[in-house]
């Protein structure tokens, strides 16, 4: 009887191929959103703090909450296109029997993106 | 015009030898060979004894599929003039066991295949005197290119989620999957809603693309499991709002 070889996949199997690589980026940019959630929860709780949210408002102003802040929104853009550019392959639409154009619809999700964000700008600051 | 070529090939005997092995041969090769003309070369010239899979020699069959510098690839249609590396490595496809040499078993992806119901499944049956499904040319377009697919498993090969679970039912049966869930004369998309919409179905994929990427047909197996989500979730939110006309 032949014996047949299995070749299981290595640990390192990510850093063996760029698209590989860049797969395991954006999904570890997911965790900036679980690190800034965690960091409003800790905000919340400092609130029972002597003043309201002062222990967060103090740790606001620190550089390594502004470093943390960039990090975060660094890795939360790079998540957020790499969903509005996959938009296209989920929603698939046709008019007139024409598919319409993928970079179309990656690009109106795009714009109402920035558009929401905007509004969302302009009501807080 | 000819040129000196080298193929690295992985050999697996496992009569003789235990481990595998890397075996190179150097011969000259012709401007239009594609690899698999160079393997049938060191088959009939050089060395008998290397084994691989191979028909049509014109990208139909999907037989001749192997890793080509570590991309998946048909070997009948990646040319050996376009390999600037003083070596070609040429290994089997992996995430599958190796027989010999570059021969796989595909047994689990053939065993997968049916699993997902790929064929027809009408409403309602029609006596064969009512004559065919009928169906237009832009109701066609929408399932067209997914259904282009010859089975040569470069997606899986190339599916990091099937290399570490191998129960993942894989790019090509979801594929097969989407094509006849939006073939216009299909009602069958509720019934193969256990499979698809299972564990090892839809929702094992992340989204790493590559199978798409090594796709020789531009099937989009990565695009087609994108929409399957987005179709059977809403089917399942239909089902919450309407309970009892929610479901296809």
């Amino acid at each position: 009887m032949t014996t047949e070889l299995t070749r299981p996949l290595p640990r390192s199997w990510w850093l063996q191929k760029s698209p590989y690589f860049q797969f395991m980026i954006r999904e570890l940019t997911s965790l900036a959103v679980l690190a800034y959630s965690s960091l409003i929860v800790w905000a919340l709780w400092s609130a029972n703090d002597k003043g309201p949210f002062s222990t967060f408002f103090d740790f606001l102003e620190t550089p390594l909450s502004v470093w943390l802040h960039m990090l975060v929104l660094v890795a939360a853009l790079y998540h957020t296109g790499s969903w509005i550019a996959l938009t296209p392959k989920v929603m698939v639409l046709w008019q007139d029997d024409e598919q319409v154009d993928p970079d179309l619809i990656a690009g109106a999700n795009g714009i109402l993106f920035l558009a929401i964000t905007g509004v969302l700008l302009w009501l807080v600051l | 015009m000819t040129e000196q070529a080298v193929l690295e090939v992985y050999r697996y005997l496992p009569d003789d030898e235990a481990e595998p092995r890397f075996q190179e041969y150097e011969f000259a090769y012709k401007d239009n060979w594609v690899v698999l003309d160079a393997l049938n070369h060191i088959k009939t010239e050089i060395d008998p004894t290397l084994s691989f899979r191979w028909s049509c020699r014109m990208g139909v069959c999907g037989s001749c599929g192997m890793m080509v510098n570590g991309e998946a690839k048909l070997t009948c249609e990646a040319y050996v003039r376009d390999y600037d590396t003083a070596t070609i490595k040429i290994e089997p496809l992996t995430h599958f066991p190796v027989i010999r040499d570059l021969v796989i078993n595909m047994e689990d992806f053939m065993a997968k295949l049916p699993t997902v119901s790929p064929w027809l499944i009408p409403a309602e049956d029609k006596a064969l005197s009512d004559g065919e499904y009928l169906q237009t040319p832009a109701q066609m377009a929408h399932y067209k290119r997914f259904s282009m697919c010859i089975n040569c498993m470069l997606c899986y090969s190339a599916c990091p989620v099937y290399g570490l679970d191998s129960s993942f039912t894989g790019p090509a049966a979801l594929a097969l999957a989407n094509r006849y869930n939006l073939d216009s004369r299909d009602d069958g998309q509720g019934q193969r809603a256990d499979v698809v919409t299972a564990h090892e179905g839809i929702w094992e994929c992340t989204y790493v693309g590559e199978c798409t990427q090594v796709c020789p047909k531009g099937v989009d197996p990565a695009g087609a499991i994108q929409m399957l989500k987005l179709s059977y979730a809403l089917d399942w939110a239909k089902s919450l709002v309407m309970p009892r006309g929610g479901k296809n």
